[in-house]
């Protein structure tokens, strides 16, 4: 007897590049042109999307909720940090590093995650990465404490492109970085691997029924989330050459939760789109007053709770729908 | 000896706030992470009473408890019940939302600084007892807080109300066939609990500390009560503050290398072995 023939036609659609798509990656490009004096800004905004990217996984597909996903950000940070600061200062490499030790951090952790339900998890997740926050804080001879770590020195990527005073280099590492690790993970989420996640978030109790293995996929997603977590981290240590304690504060994690609800969760384009309007938003009306910026923020992630649920994509589905059905 | 009476007095201060949580997280199921804003909402509403308007001390802690619930109130009818039947994550989201506005309120109106309080004469000093030197104002924190904590004991287990809120969480919808005014025993609850945080802010200013960030600097202390006292528990609540206190002060004056490190990793450990809490009842959900 041979088994059904599935038509996975729909999924292989699905997995394919749209036209749109082409099109958001020329943004990086234009950006590059049309405002080279605020590079740095650029660079912040191709880190902070990967590392959203990184939550999308976890929180987006896997369904994970995180308080405390700074901790797999900081970690990599300070383990690029203290690579380069200790003679390997191949930014690959670097990253290489981060992603283990982060990597590595998400996998034991993850176990801790699984348990509960997700209070607890919202809990347990903040507590670990207070204790990480803890230790960088007291290990002052190993982090450099509250001053940060310092004569992080990075060598030139590939060994031909040094770090320009203007970020050039800079840019387009973070850029090329953030690509690459997005194809992946877009190839990911569309890989079977993917759509079982998507089956846990939607129905844990069944996915077993069809022979998956829930727990499993589970520690997989949250130690892939951590390993992108871990590489954001290191890119931020590579182009600004310093590692500042606040990597791994309380904050950062409440933002970028808030970031990827603002852009929507679970379409990967949420992620990018979110941190891009974001950290425009921010470096406009930070300039005016900062406390101002804070009140503005907690307002908007407000009202979003309350009424616009999908952020930034699910207006923009909603946007295209009307307008194929009008036409 | 003094340090485990200091501990004693943070940890009747912790649970003051935290009990209000353990009741919006554990009965109604409601991730409040806001809760530290009322109590910070609590404390400047004291320092402002007592610095610029002279206001008795007596009498700016109740007025700050109140204005708190009054808050509690007002938000639990526009916003806070919209998001009942929520996710933990949106309601999460929500939460840091309103952090996030109190935060930048308070460093609009007050700025940065700490906010200095000056107790009146009859709680400043000490009594000096043969190798115990107990401060007056620790003492009564103490004395509030056993009072409060019978109180609120009584008043969930013993009075008609505490009935009606314990039916209206176990099952809303029979609660609500027997009559029960279930939105209004939450508004109340959550007034209730509000107003504790209220009361513990301004009480707390002496010990804790007043500035605009607050509301995260404590979040994981309230948490950790909650966590380990058991939601909805209120012995549970004041055991897991008083120890935490004790093992806070404690920690800081014996080991400061080591710092919050231990506190973390105790409630991370505690969430995995016993979900539920120390003394938590085991068939909460």
């Amino acid at each position: 007897m041979t088994p059904a023939k599935l038509d996975l036609s729909p999924l292989r659609r699905a997995a394919a590049w749209r036209p749109a798509e082409y099109a958001f990656w020329l943004l990086p490009v234009a950006a590059f042109f049309l405002f080279p004096k605020s590079l740095a800004l650029l660079s912040q905004i191709a880190i902070t999307a990967l590392f959203c990217l990184s939550l999308d996984l976890i929180l987006g597909y896997a369904g994970i909720v995180s308080l405390g996903h700074a901790a797999f950000f900081g970690l990599g940070a300070y383990a690029a940090g203290l690579m380069a600061k200790y003679g390997w200062g191949d930014p690959l490499l670097g990253l290489a590093g981060a992603a283990v030790m982060a990597a590595a951090a998400g996998f034991l952790t993850s176990f801790l995650v699984l348990r509960g339900t997700d209070l607890t998890r919202l809990m347990v997740t903040l507590g670990v990465s207070m204790m990480l926050y803890e230790a960088a804080n007291k290990l002052t001879d190993f982090t450099g404490g509250v001053d940060g770590l310092q004569g992080v020195d990075i060598q030139p990527v590939l060994g031909m492109f040094s770090f320009d005073l203007y970020g050039k280099t800079a840019y387009w590492y973070s850029v090329a970085i953030l690509f690459v690790m997005f194809w992946l993970a877009r190839r990911l989420v569309h890989s079977p691997f993917g759509l079982s996640l998507r089956g846990i978030r939607q129905n844990v109790g069944r996915m077993p029924a069809i022979g998956a293995p829930v727990n499993a996929r589970l520690v997989a997603a949250y130690t892939i989330g951590a390993a992108y977590a871990g590489i954001a981290g290191a890119l931020l240590t590579q182009t600004t050459q310093f590692v500042s304690l606040d990597v791994m504060a309380f904050s950062r994690s409440a933002e970028l939760l808030l970031i990827l609800v603002l852009g929507g969760t679970g379409s990967l384009y949420g992620a990018l789109i979110g941190t891009m309007v974001f950290m425009a938003a921010h470096h406009f009306l930070s300039d005016i007053n900062p406390q101002y910026w804070q009140f503005w923020l907690g307002a908007a992630l407000v009202l979003i709770v309350l009424f616009a649920r999908d952020g930034i994509m699910g207006l923009l589905r909603k946007l295209s729908t009307r307008a194929r059905t009008s036409s | 000896m003094t340090i485990i009476f200091d501990g004693l007095a943070a940890g009747m201060l912790l649970f003051l706030i935290s009990v209000g949580l353990s009741v919006t997280l554990g009965l109604m199921n409601f991730v409040n992470l806001a809760h530290g804003a009322f109590a910070m909402l609590g404390g400047y509403t004291c320092a402002l009473l007592l610095s610029r308007l002279g206001v008795p001390f007596l009498l700016a802690v109740p007025a700050a408890a109140a204005t708190a619930a009054l808050a509690g109130v007002i938000l639990e009818r526009t916003l806070y019940r919209r998001l009942y039947a929520a996710t933990h994550l949106d309601q999460v989201l929500f939460s840091i939302g309103l952090i996030f506005m109190a935060i930048s309120t308070a460093h609009y109106f007050f700025g940065a600084t700490q906010q200095p309080i000056v107790l009146p004469e009859f709680l400043k000093g000490q009594i000096n007892l043969p190798g115990l030197d107990v401060g007056i104002y620790r003492l009564f924190l103490i004395g509030v807080g056993l009072v409060l904590a019978a109180g609120l004991q009584w008043m969930v287990s013993h009075t008609n109300f505490g009935a009606q809120l314990r039916a209206a969480v176990d099952n809303p919808r029979a609660a609500r066939g027997l009559g029960i005014n279930v939105d209004r025993v939450f508004t109340l609850t959550f007034a209730l609990g509000s107003g504790l945080a209220g009361l513990g802010g301004a009480l707390g200013i002496e010990m804790l500390g007043l500035d605009p960030g607050f509301p995260v600097k404590y979040i994981v202390y309230f948490l950790i009560v909650v966590a380990v006292g058991g939601s909805g528990n209120i012995k549970g609540s004041l055991l897991a503050a008083l120890m935490l206190g004790v093992f806070d002060v404690a920690g800081k004056y014996y080991l400061p290398q080591v710092g919050a490190f231990v506190i973390y990793a105790v409630m991370v450990v505690m969430l995995i072995v016993r979900p539920q809490g120390l003394f938590g009842r085991s068939a909460a959900k």
